[in-house]
């Protein structure tokens, strides 16, 4: 027990030294790299807080996808980006303004968090009620996908419009074709070798991650992530090359999650009486969440993969 | 088959129907997306009808999504203000699909193009998102909505491609991305001290204090950062005038009522009580500031569509004035509730007028293939209708009679004066004035009898898409009763009685 409080009192400053780290530093790839370890901490401190789901939703989306991102867009700034900062930084008045706009603001977040009610109003006990009715262990599928799916539907789509954002940068001419600039990897390298080994290992993590959801911490997005970080390393390591956006098998791949899950939606209409809703007979509701999580897993790891990837630029091979 | 028709999933389809329509363009590809679009697009004013008979005859629509109960589930919920967004929504985007076909329909002969895939699954999700916000009961399924917004609103700023649109929208998006930020912030925050996010167990639970407090101030600052309310108004001119007109006409006539919109829940479903003299004089004077900021801007701008951009934020401004005025001096008034109703047509009535003119706009940069105002001499000659419609949607924002727009600032003049807030009236009246001025400003080049250098012809039927919008925008000032009974199925009491 004393260790664990041990760990947080560790763990706290490093958190809050990585988050300064990452705003206050001038060099840009030193901002990315505290980032990406203030967002691995921050994992550790939802794992303290016992919310299993959001640590892992965290270290594999805020600190690996969202870095992975943030060192790309580093790598392609290059130049332009250092004429841009040229202009200078922005005023002594409108800093210290901004400053004490930010520290209000914190304030005044921090007395009304010290006053929320002790133990706070929740619903963690109705969920638990209504849980086993669903078939389902993990309070947290119950509500993304049952409970809340309504949410969760338009998620998939935010996540889906996010990639159409990122298309819709690409040159008119590369249109319809690979994503990306073509990678190199010597044949008897190191990344070559890493590509070729922990793919099998990822596929089977990330279908387990996805599979056992419905009962422990997992589910589509988490599971999505890992299958996505595998297929990055394959294309990065120059085994595979990622899709042309005009394939039509892609476009399935992208859609296929969040129409599979407005399909059963409307199915819930006849079946269970409500959109979104599942049939209130035994053992049904369990199998079409794990079909409709199956769907998302598909479409959020290939969601996922393409943003990394970036917009189109070449014409397809 | 009336009861059938009551009980139809009218207000899930307005959500879902888009959605799948735009989950669908993707794989059928450039070639047929617009086609698929527009039959979608074409459904939305009959479902948006569908749901306001239901309204009509059964009083407000409540739905439990998945048949969870809040504050377990997510509710939708319909009521006559609901209902009166749907359908302007439904309209407006129905004309504005028409009007995209010229620039993003493919052309004979030619392969999938980026635009001419992409605007349509961008647009079929804004209408989709809208309709979330419209519906929306749930605080943080509100946050979803939002962000389902912004996300289609941001790549149509740019779907052009060109580098100044990819400067407004990158704006864009920074303002509204940190809008959606403090609007979780609350959300979290008014979770916490309540344990349930249903707007409407929400207003019966909630107790003043500091999370509260707190919740209202971060919500409220970030939703005024999404509708562009002066001060913080600095990234919609830009992208409005960047994106391509279709996009602008929806940006401008629907995209910042969805915020707006979510204030007023916030301010008159959720929190009415608290909402103190203070909070809502400082937006009366914000709305007071934008209008007349915006307005004097609009009038010094060289292309038209700057101008039209920068009288989104001066017309925006007028919204802001329901909340001081809200319940004030209601005895003396014809009608009760006569700011409320009165902000609420005034954002219908500006949506209808606002879009007739970017599309007007769009017409224009086709026919002559640009829209410095001065050089549009012998317009008038040369697309007479596409004047005309301009000409009557800018009736609707002078506030003349007769028009949507005369109604709408009407009723809230009436609301300042019967309250003897008489000072509200002075922006409105110099607000009406300067409209007048930077709409004679746009026509009057346009109606001289210029030679009109080479104007690419433009059809009929292209200029009539606009006429109707502005034509609509007027009968709201013929009819206004139908909207106003509409409007008073599950208005919140507030309305009536004002906030505080």
């Amino acid at each position: 027990m004393t260790a664990l409080y041990l760990l947080d009192l560790v763990l706290v400053p490093a958190i809050l030294l990585a988050a300064c780290t990452a705003v206050g530093t001038r060099d840009r790839f030193a901002a990315v790299v505290s980032f990406i370890v203030y967002g691995l901490l921050l994992a550790i401190a939802w794992v303290r807080l016992g919310a299993v789901d959001v640590a892992l939703a965290e270290a594999a989306i805020g600190a690996g996808l969202t870095g992975v991102l943030l060192l790309g867009a580093l790598a392609r700034m290059g130049r332009r980006a250092d004429e841009a900062a040229a202009a200078g930084p922005p005023g002594r008045t409108l800093r210290l303004g901004a400053a004490a706009l930010g520290a209000a603001v914190a304030a005044g977040i921090a007395a009304a968090v010290l006053a929320l009610p002790e133990p706070a109003p929740q619903l963690s006990g109705a969920v638990a009620e209504a849980l086993p009715a669903l078939g389902l262990g993990n309070p947290v599928t119950g509500v993304l996908l049952a409970f809340r799916g309504y949410d969760t539907l338009l998620e998939a789509v935010v996540l889906l419009l996010a990639l159409l954002g990122i298309w819709s940068l690409a040159p008119d001419p590369a249109w319809g074709g690979l994503p990306g600039l073509r990678h190199r990897a010597r044949p008897e390298g190191v990344l070559a070798w890493l590509g070729r080994l922990l793919p099998p290992v990822g596929i089977v993590v990330g279908l387990y991650v996805f599979w056992v959801g419905a009962d422990r911490p997992g589910g589509a997005f988490q599971a999505g992530t890992i299958l996505a970080a595998v297929w990055i390393l394959a294309v990065m390591s120059a085994l595979v090359e990622p899709p042309a956006v005009r394939s039509l098998a892609l476009r399935l791949a992208l859609v296929a999650g969040p129409a599979l899950f407005l399909a059963v939606g409307f199915a819930g209409l006849g079946l269970a009486g409500a959109f979104l809703g599942y049939p209130a007979a035994a053992g049904w509701a369990k199998p079409l969440i794990l079909l409709v999580e199956a769907g998302l897993t598909l479409s959020i790891a290939a969601t996922l993969a393409l943003l990394v990837a970036g917009t189109p630029e070449r014409a397809a091979g | 088959m009336a009861d059938g028709l009551a009980d139809g999933p009218w207000a899930e389809l307005l959500v879902a129907l888009p959605l799948a329509g735009m989950l669908l363009a993707l794989p059928l590809g450039g070639r047929q997306a617009h086609r698929l679009a527009l039959l979608v697009l074409a459904a939305g004013p009959v479902l948006a009808l569908l749901l306001a008979a239901q309204l009509w005859q059964g009083g407000v629509v409540g739905v439990a999504l998945g048949g969870f109960a809040a504050p377990l589930g997510i509710a939708l919920r319909a009521d006559g203000l609901s209902v009166l967004m749907l359908l302007t929504t439904a309209v407006v985007l129905c004309a504005t699909g028409l009007a995209a076909r010229a620039g993003f329909a493919p052309r004979p002969g030619q392969g999938e193009t980026r635009a001419g895939l992409l605007f349509w699954p961008l647009l079929l999700a804004l209408w989709g998102a809208l309709n979330a916000v419209f519906l929306g009961n749930d605080l943080f399924n509100l946050y979803v909505a939002l962000e389902l917004l912004t996300l289609a609103a941001v790549p149509l700023v740019c779907i052009e491609g060109k580098p100044e649109a990819v400067a407004a929208a990158l704006r864009y998006l920074l303002f509204a991305l940190l809008g959606s930020v403090l609007y979780l912030l609350g959300a979290a925050l008014l979770y916490g001290a309540h344990g349930t996010l249903d707007i409407t167990l929400l207003a019966a639970r909630l107790q003043p204090g500091p999370a509260t407090w707190m919740a209202g101030a971060l919500m409220t600052a970030g939703l005024l950062a999404k509708t562009a309310l002066y001060p913080l108004h600095l990234w919609l001119p830009p992208a409005h005038a960047a994106a391509p007109a279709a996009a602008s006409a929806v940006l401008s006539a629907l995209v910042v009522k969805a915020s707006f919109f979510i204030l007023l829940r916030l301010w008159f479903d959720v929190m009415p009580a608290l909402a103190g003299l203070g909070g809502a004089t400082l937006l009366g004077g914000l709305g007071t500031a934008a209008i007349l900021a915006g307005s004097l801007l609009a009038l010094r701008q060289e292309r038209l569509k700057l101008a039209i951009a920068y009288s989104t934020m001066a017309q925006l401004g007028y919204l802001f004035l329901m909340f001081p005025l809200a319940g004030g001096g209601t005895e003396a008034q014809p009608w009760s509730a006569g700011a409320w109703t009165g902000g609420v047509l005034h954002a219908v009535s500006h949506a209808l007028a606002k879009a007739a003119m970017f599309l007007v706009a769009g017409l224009v940069l086709q026919a002559a293939g640009h829209d410095r105002i001065r050089a549009l001499q012998g317009l008038g000659r040369a697309m007479p209708v596409a004047v005309f419609a301009f000409g009557l949607a800018g009736l609707s924002l002078m506030g003349l009679p007769p028009s949507g727009g005369f109604v709408a600032k009407w009723l809230l003049l009436t609301a300042a004066l019967a309250s003897g807030q008489w000072w509200w009236a002075v922006p409105m009246l110099a607000g009406g004035l300067l409209a007048a001025g930077y709409v004679f400003r746009l026509l009057n080049p346009a109606l001289s009898a210029g030679e009109g250098q080479g104007w690419r012809p433009v059809r009929r039927r292209w200029q009539a898409i606009p006429l109707a919008l502005a034509l609509l925008s007027v009968a709201l000032g013929l009819a206004p009763l139908l909207p106003y009974l509409l409007l008073g199925l599950g208005r919140s009491p507030a309305a009536e009685e004002g906030l505080g």
